[in-house]
């Protein structure tokens, strides 16, 4: 009989498994970000007085947004599981995961960064117009740039609900330390996985959160 | 050099029509400071932002330089804009940029190589007197420095005009002064047309050649500064004059012969006076008579002194006669007997 309270670990799965929570994360996060910026952008600029005001645009792009973001994260990799075979070529793995994870989040952070748009000035978007500079520049000299310290701290919110979805959606076979804590520790009723793969998970939370907030600090010159 | 006909804006709020601006005409020549005054309201925050059609007027025409800015589709304005400078009253600086590369903002916006930009830069950093700060955040500024950055930020393309928002308006006494001082030398050295909006007579007074006041969107008064401050027509001319001029106070004046009951009490009006500046003690020198300044206020326009000073003058009545007369014929001052000499 061992003494070990770590009996039932094997080093080998658990560094896999975190190493595919990372992986996961952090491309989710990627397309996340794109996703998010482009339709809190969107949002932004057709609102009322917005400079592509569009009431129609603005309202479909905000429909979209709140039905996505009203599904069950669960539910959502369900549904999705048609589109992903079709994208990806299997729903299993962590690759897998990953439309389910962006089309969970982008919608989330979109608002995110909507909100982080209209904090920025509108006498320095003003400005901008008043020096003759086109929509690209003010959007990615002014509105980008002066609104970074909220978007990047809206990411670092973001991608912490992000972790809690990867390990969701590892439980329906997308790996990770999700899927290592469900199979390993819960079915097997081996705690200590389970309480190994919780201490790992928050600790990835820490990190992120600590980068987040480090950058946030670095960008804001206010 | 500008030319504004029956400029019109009128804005739609709750259903009902707002107008901002009523048919407003007006010529400003090239490389003068033109002031427009008027209380918060009166639209002349409106009217400036339709020069360079950050609003878009409802009706009537802007003609700059020849070029008519109501005609222009938006990307020959955006062109536009870029010979037009702007500076704001809360300055609307990037945060997230150096002084240095605010700059230099739209000289990116207007296409320039680095190369061009950085030396550009430097020339405006020294213009407005921000030699050592170039690598500053505008957090690490003072208000005064913020808008010298604005400035810089403006006349980065040498625009033809500079459009100033009520540029003084978020400073002190002091900085306003010394960046109006700043204007002035831009203008002066430059050649640059200027067009500022304010509420404080101050303001027009110390750097406008020519001013227009506004009231519910329409110019009720116009002209020469030295003009309007010496005969206002309308009642909210009249008071912008009184922020600086005080009241004009007739039992004042009663009180003074009241209490110098000697000597010939004469009225002195100084109007646009620049080579008279040393009047009293010209005239106390070549005749033989004490003059003694009972009350008056004197201030400084562009175009010179102006303002009134009341004097006592006693001694010989012949030698009084004969200096009112020598002010009177020889000078440009303006003199008017209150009280002769009893």
């Amino acid at each position: 009989m061992q003494t070990d309270i770590f009996a039932n670990i094997d080093l080998q799965d658990l560094l896999e498994a975190t190493y595919e929570t990372f992986y996961m994360t952090i491309l989710a996060l990627i397309g996340t970000g794109v996703f998010g910026v482009m339709l809190g952008l969107l949002l932004y600029l057709t609102m009322k007085d917005g400079i592509w005001q569009n009431k129609y645009i603005n309202l479909i792009v905000a429909a979209i947004v709140n039905v996505f973001r009203a599904i069950p994260f669960i539910i959502l990799i369900f549904l999705l599981f048609p589109f992903t075979d079709f994208l990806i070529g299997t729903i299993r793995g962590p690759n897998a995961a990953l439309p389910a994870l962006i089309i969970g989040s982008a919608p989330f952070y979109g608002r995110l960064v909507e909100i982080a748009l209209k904090e920025v000035d509108k006498g320095v978007v003003e400005a901008a117009k008043s020096m003759g500079a086109k929509t690209r520049t003010i959007i990615f000299r002014v509105l980008l740039p002066e609104s970074m310290p909220a978007l990047v701290s809206g990411l670092t919110v973001t991608v912490i609900a992000l972790i809690g979805y990867t390990a969701m959606a590892g439980i329906i076979g997308a790996g990770g330390l999700g899927n290592y804590a469900y199979y390993f520790g819960f079915q097997r009723r081996d705690w200590d996985v389970l309480l190994i793969c919780t201490i790992v998970i928050v600790i990835i939370v820490f990190i992120f959160q600590f980068i987040g907030d480090f950058i946030t600090n670095k960008l804001d010159k206010r | 050099m500008i030319s504004i006909e029956g400029l019109s804006k009128t804005f739609k709020a709750n259903k009902k029509n707002i107008t901002a601006v009523d048919g407003m005409t007006l010529d400003i020549k090239e490389g003068e400071i033109f002031g427009v005054i008027g209380y918060s309201g009166a639209g002349k925050s409106t009217f400036v932002r339709l020069l360079n059609r950050l609003e878009e007027p409802t009706g009537g025409r802007i003609v700059i330089d020849d070029q008519e800015i109501t005609a222009l589709n938006s990307k020959q304005l955006r062109l536009a804009r870029q010979e037009m400078g702007m500076i704001f009253q809360h300055f609307n600086l990037l945060w997230s940029r150096t002084v240095k590369d605010n700059i230099a903002f739209p000289l990116e916006i207007a296409g320039f190589p680095k190369m061009e930009r950085e030396a550009r830069v430097q020339e405006l950093i020294d213009l407005v007197g921000l030699s050592g700060r170039e690598n500053a955040y505008p957090s690490q500024l003072s208000g005064g420095q913020k808008q010298r950055v604005g400035i810089a930020r403006a006349l980065a393309n040498n625009p033809k005009v500079l459009l100033c928002d009520e540029a003084t308006s978020a400073l002190d006494p002091e900085t306003t002064n010394s960046i109006l001082d700043l204007l002035v030398d831009i203008n002066q050295k430059l050649g640059l047309t200027i067009i500022l909006i304010t509420h404080e007579m101050h303001v027009i007074r110390k750097i406008c050649n020519q001013v227009a006041v506004m009231e519910q969107g329409k110019i009720v008064e116009q002209g020469d500064v030295l003009d309007v401050f010496l005969q206002p027509k309308q009642q909210v001319t009249k008071k912008f004059v009184e922020q600086i001029m005080g009241t004009n106070e007739d039992d004042s004046v009663a009180l003074l012969i009241d209490t110098y009951d000697e000597g010939k009490i004469v009225q002195l009006h100084f109007l646009g006076e620049t080579t008279n500046q040393a009047l009293i003690s010209h005239v106390a020198r070549k005749f033989a008579i004490d003059i003694n300044i009972l009350q008056g206020k004197i201030t400084q326009t562009q175009r010179g002194a102006y303002g009134t000073l009341f004097v006592q003058l006693s001694g010989d009545d012949r030698e009084i006669e004969n200096a009112v007369n020598f002010i009177h014929n020889e000078t440009s001052v303006e003199v008017e007997v209150i009280r002769d000499a009893n």
